[in-house]
Order: C-alpha cells, then structure tokens, then sequence
C-alpha cells in the first residue's frame, strides 16, 4: 500500500510526458474537451433564457451544482476513466499480465493511463463554478468552507466506486454490455449538473439513493446555498456524503478482489 | 452498384455481431433521454409555449434526437483516420472502387443497422412514460426516412473531411472533441435551434449542421408544415453533395501527401 503511494506519482507523471510529447495534438485535445463539455452549459444557458428558475433553483444555483458535479466527474474520469478499456484486456488476455505483477490489479489497470486531456472539461468547470461562487454571496463559514470540500472529494469517490464498481461485472459477463455503465457514469455527470428536485420520484430514488448521485453535490449543496430542500428531506443528509463515498469505496474493493477471483483467462 | 450493395450490406451485418453491446446501448441512450426529458418538463412546467413547441413537442424532441444519436453517429467515429494511421489507406486508395462511396455504401448499412436496432427502441421506452407526438400524416412518415437517410449523408460527409484530418494531424481526437462539440450543440442535437437567441437561430441556420439532426425531427413533428418539407429535404440534399465534394477535394489534397510508411 505504501509503496503503492509513493509510486504513482512516479507513473502519473511518466504517462503524462508521454502525452505532452505531441504539443499541437495535446493542444486540441485539451480544447476538444473543453468546449465539447462546455455545450452542456450551454444548454443550462439557453433553457435559462426562457425562465427565470428551474424547479427553484436560479441559473447561479444550478451553475454551481454543474461546476462541482464536473469538477468531480472529470477528474474522476482523468483517473479512471480508462477503466472502460477493461473488457479489451480481458478479453485480449493482457489482463493475465496485470495479475503475475507484485502490485494490487485494480492498482495497475488505473495507473495503465492518465488522461490529461480531460484537465480541459476540468478548467470548464472550474470556471463556471468560479462564476457561480462569485454571484451566489454564500456566506462562507468553516462548516461550509469545510464541507465543500469533502463535497468534492466525496463526489469524486462515489464516481470513482461506481465506475470500478460497473468495469469489475466485466469478469462475470467476459465485457459484453459494458456500455450500459455509461448511464451511471456519464449519466451520473448528467444527472448531477442538474438539481434533483426536478426528476420523476421513480428516477430520482433510482439514480440518487439506489446508485447514490444524490450525495455527490445534491445535498451538501442545499446546506451550502441555505436552500430548503424542495423535496423536504432531512437535513442531515446533507452531511452524509463522506460516509456514503466511504461505503462505496469499500464495496467497490469488495466487488472488483471477488471479480478478480472469478477471472478465467481466455487462454490460447 | 451491386457491390456498393454489398459493402452496404456488410456495414449493416458488421454491427448486427454485437448484440449486448445494442442492447446496452439501448439502456444507457434511453435512461439519458428520461434524465433529458426531466429538465424540458422543468422548463415547461413554467410556460406552455417556447419558440414554437409544447411539452409534448419538446419530449417527442428528445427521444427522437436520443434516438436518432447513433444513426448519424454523432460522436467518436474515427474509422478513417484509423487506417490513416495503421497505413492501410494506402491499400484501400488503391483498390480499384470510387474510396468516398465505398465508405459511404459502408456508412449507409451501419446507419440502417443503427436507425432500426438502436433508434426505434429508445423512442418506443420513451412512450411507455411520456405522451409523445407521433405523425398525423403518414406521408410525414415516408418524409422522415427520406430526412434520415440525407441527415445520415450530411454527417458521413462531415465526419469524412473530419477524418482526413488524420492526415495533418497525429491524434485526430481532439479536432473530433471540438467538431463534436460544435454539432453537438448547433445541429440541434443539445437543445432544439428554436430555442435559441435569436442571433444564435441566425448563425445555426446558416450552418450545415442542422441537416443532420432539427431538419429530420421539424419534419416528423411536422413543423415546416406542406411544401415547405420539400425545400427542407432539397437544402439537405445540397449541403450533402457540397461538402461531399469538398471531401473530394481534400481526398485528392491529402493523397498527394501520403506517405507510406515501412518498407
């Protein structure tokens, strides 16, 4: 574990030489992933065009909900986001060379890449929840100051669960379907820029509790803001975040070490 | 043509393999199209009207558009530059078949493949949850398949040029991001052009972008309305003949610089 720590930078950093060798090329990728994510709000901007708040939230209100859901998702996805790779290697048996390895298996596929490309949805993000921040006059206390930040973290987290969480059902089912974990991911992405409050109760228990996007931003957001929940639920909610990335860590480990047990190489 | 037919053919059988992958991919362009659906019921839970569509409009919008996602392929297809890079173009230049129709015939049968297994079944979820508009005429929907089928031409021809890109450029996936971006949003795809500011309207319209998506989905929920559906599919067709010259061109420009690679 130790070791483990000390030696990812050490990786990061050698995958991220690689990718900066092409400067035109890591140019438009960084812009590519700027403006592509910046269309989503774009598509806030618009409908605010029409109305002056979304199912109570103001535009300010809802930017802050994108700018922290993006932060969190797409330096998740940096992190991660290869993970989606994982039924290639499973299925090209280049997953058998991960497990003769003396480090964790989940340890080598997410050091395997580092897509730094995605630092341009990041700096989209930033900006839009900069710009939130600055118009919101939130009164920034340290339980808030405090709480935003294992907001961010938490979401991380919990992003970062359900995607280890979705690739691991690659060593039952050899990677056929793994494209339904995009719902959960990027959807998750999708679902929390927005406030909850406006989806149907059936999609709202479904994607904020069952698979908890919930506590990404959603609830630590309304104890920030000062907002009542529009759905009436405790307040205490707000506070869970921590636990349930917590709990998600822990069964995404689970989930992924009994995957790994159930792996049969494809063989030759 | 027989064998333009059959490259067509093949294209259509090629996706036909991956059968959970369809079915997955059904899943996730139906579960966004509800996450979608929800902020335009926000919207007009507060009007009844914006730019021209009700509620039941700007729902029908959204499954269609999720439906119609794949069938013009709206993101991540790099199957050209591909073979740019592995050197196999060089093979295929050579061949002795006109190279844009064969990808096209090619692109044809995916989008066919695409249009009946990944379009139809988001759009029919959809209806179970949402009251949605379907055509009052059914010459609409004769219209429709013919919209589709230049929306799908419009595209191809886009993501042909963008592909030849390859050519210039060592990861042609960050000129696909902003590309990708750019049709996201002006085609249509994000949020209906009607919903726009008006300076916006101006510049989406002047765009070729809107042929691959807004054009098809006013013309199945019947917006332009009589005659106007024939001005409409006619501004398609040029746009898909304009830039598949263009592609020529760039073709012919790109193929003087080849240079092959191993010995």
């Amino acid at each position: 574990m130790d070791s483990e720590l000390r030696l990812y930078p050490i990786l990061v950093w050698a995958r991220v030489r690689s990718q900066l060798q092409y400067r035109l090329s890591f140019a438009f990728l960084v812009a590519g992933s700027c403006f592509l994510t910046a269309t989503d709000f774009l598509v806030i901007w618009v409908i605010f065009q029409h109305l002056p708040a979304l199912g109570g939230w103001s535009l300010e209100e809802v930017a802050f909900l994108y700018g922290t859901s993006y932060l969190s998702f797409k330096a998740t996805d940096m992190v991660v986001g290869h993970l989606d790779q994982l039924p290639v290697m499973v299925r090209m048996g280049t997953f058998d060379t991960v497990l003769t390895r003396p480090l964790g298996s989940l340890y080598q596929v997410i050091t395997s890449d580092f897509a730094l490309r995605h630092v341009g949805g990041i700096l989209q993000g930033l900006v839009i929840l900069s710009y939130a921040i600055v118009s919101l006059h939130i009164c920034w206390d340290p339980a808030r100051v405090g709480l935003f930040a294992v907001m961010l973290v938490s979401g991380g987290a919990i992003f970062g669960s359900i995607w280890v969480l979705g690739a691991a059902t690659v060593f039952w089912t050899a990677g056929s379907g793994l494209e339904v974990l995009n719902s959960f991911t990027y959807g998750g992405n999708q679902l929390t820029s927005y406030p909850l409050n406006i989806y149907a109760g059936w999609l709202r228990r479904l994607l904020a509790f069952i698979v908890p996007l919930g506590f990404v931003n959603y609830f630590p957001s309304l104890y920030i803001l000062d907002k009542p929940d529009p759905l009436g639920s405790p307040q205490f909610l707000s506070f869970l975040s921590p636990v349930v990335a917590i709990v998600m860590v822990g069964l995404a480990r689970q989930v992924w070490q009994s995957g790994v047990r159930h792996y049969r190489s494809t063989g030759s | 043509m027989g064998f333009y037919w059959q490259v067509a053919l093949l294209g259509f059988r090629r996706f036909a393999t991956y059968r959970a992958a369809t079915l997955a991919g059904i899943f996730t362009n139906t579960v966004f199209g509800f996450m979608r659906a929800y902020v335009l019921v926000a919207l007009f839970a507060t009007r009844a009207d914006v730019g021209g569509y009700d509620l039941r409009d700007a729902l029908t919008y959204v499954f269609i558009g999720q439906a119609m996602l794949m069938t013009i392929s709206l993101w991540g297809w790099y199957d050209i530059a591909l073979t740019i890079r592995s050197g196999d173009i060089v093979t295929d230049l050579s061949r002795p078949f006109d190279y844009q129709i064969y990808w096209l015939a090619q692109d044809i049968g995916r989008a066919s493949y695409h249009a009946v297994f990944r379009g139809i079944p988001p759009f029919l979820l959809g209806m179970l949850v949402f009251d949605l508009r379907v055509p009052e005429h059914p010459w609409t929907v004769l219209y429709f398949v013919v919209s589709v089928f230049l929306a799908v031409c419009v595209s191809f021809s886009l993501r042909f040029m963008l592909n030849l890109t390859a050519f210039w450029l060592l990861d042609y996936r960050g000129a696909g991001a902003l590309m990708a971006g750019a049709w996201t949003f002006l085609s249509g795809f994000a949020v209906p052009i009607v919903f726009f500011p008006g300076w916006l309207q101006t510049i989406s319209m002047a765009l070729p972008f809107r042929a691959m998506l807004q054009v098809p989905l006013d013309i199945f929920l019947e917006k332009p309305g009589g005659s106007d559906v024939f001005g409409q599919l006619l501004i398609q067709a040029a746009w898909a003949v304009a830039i598949l010259l263009a592609g020529r061109w760039l073709l012919g420009v790109a193929s003087r610089r080849v240079v092959v690679q191993g010995g």
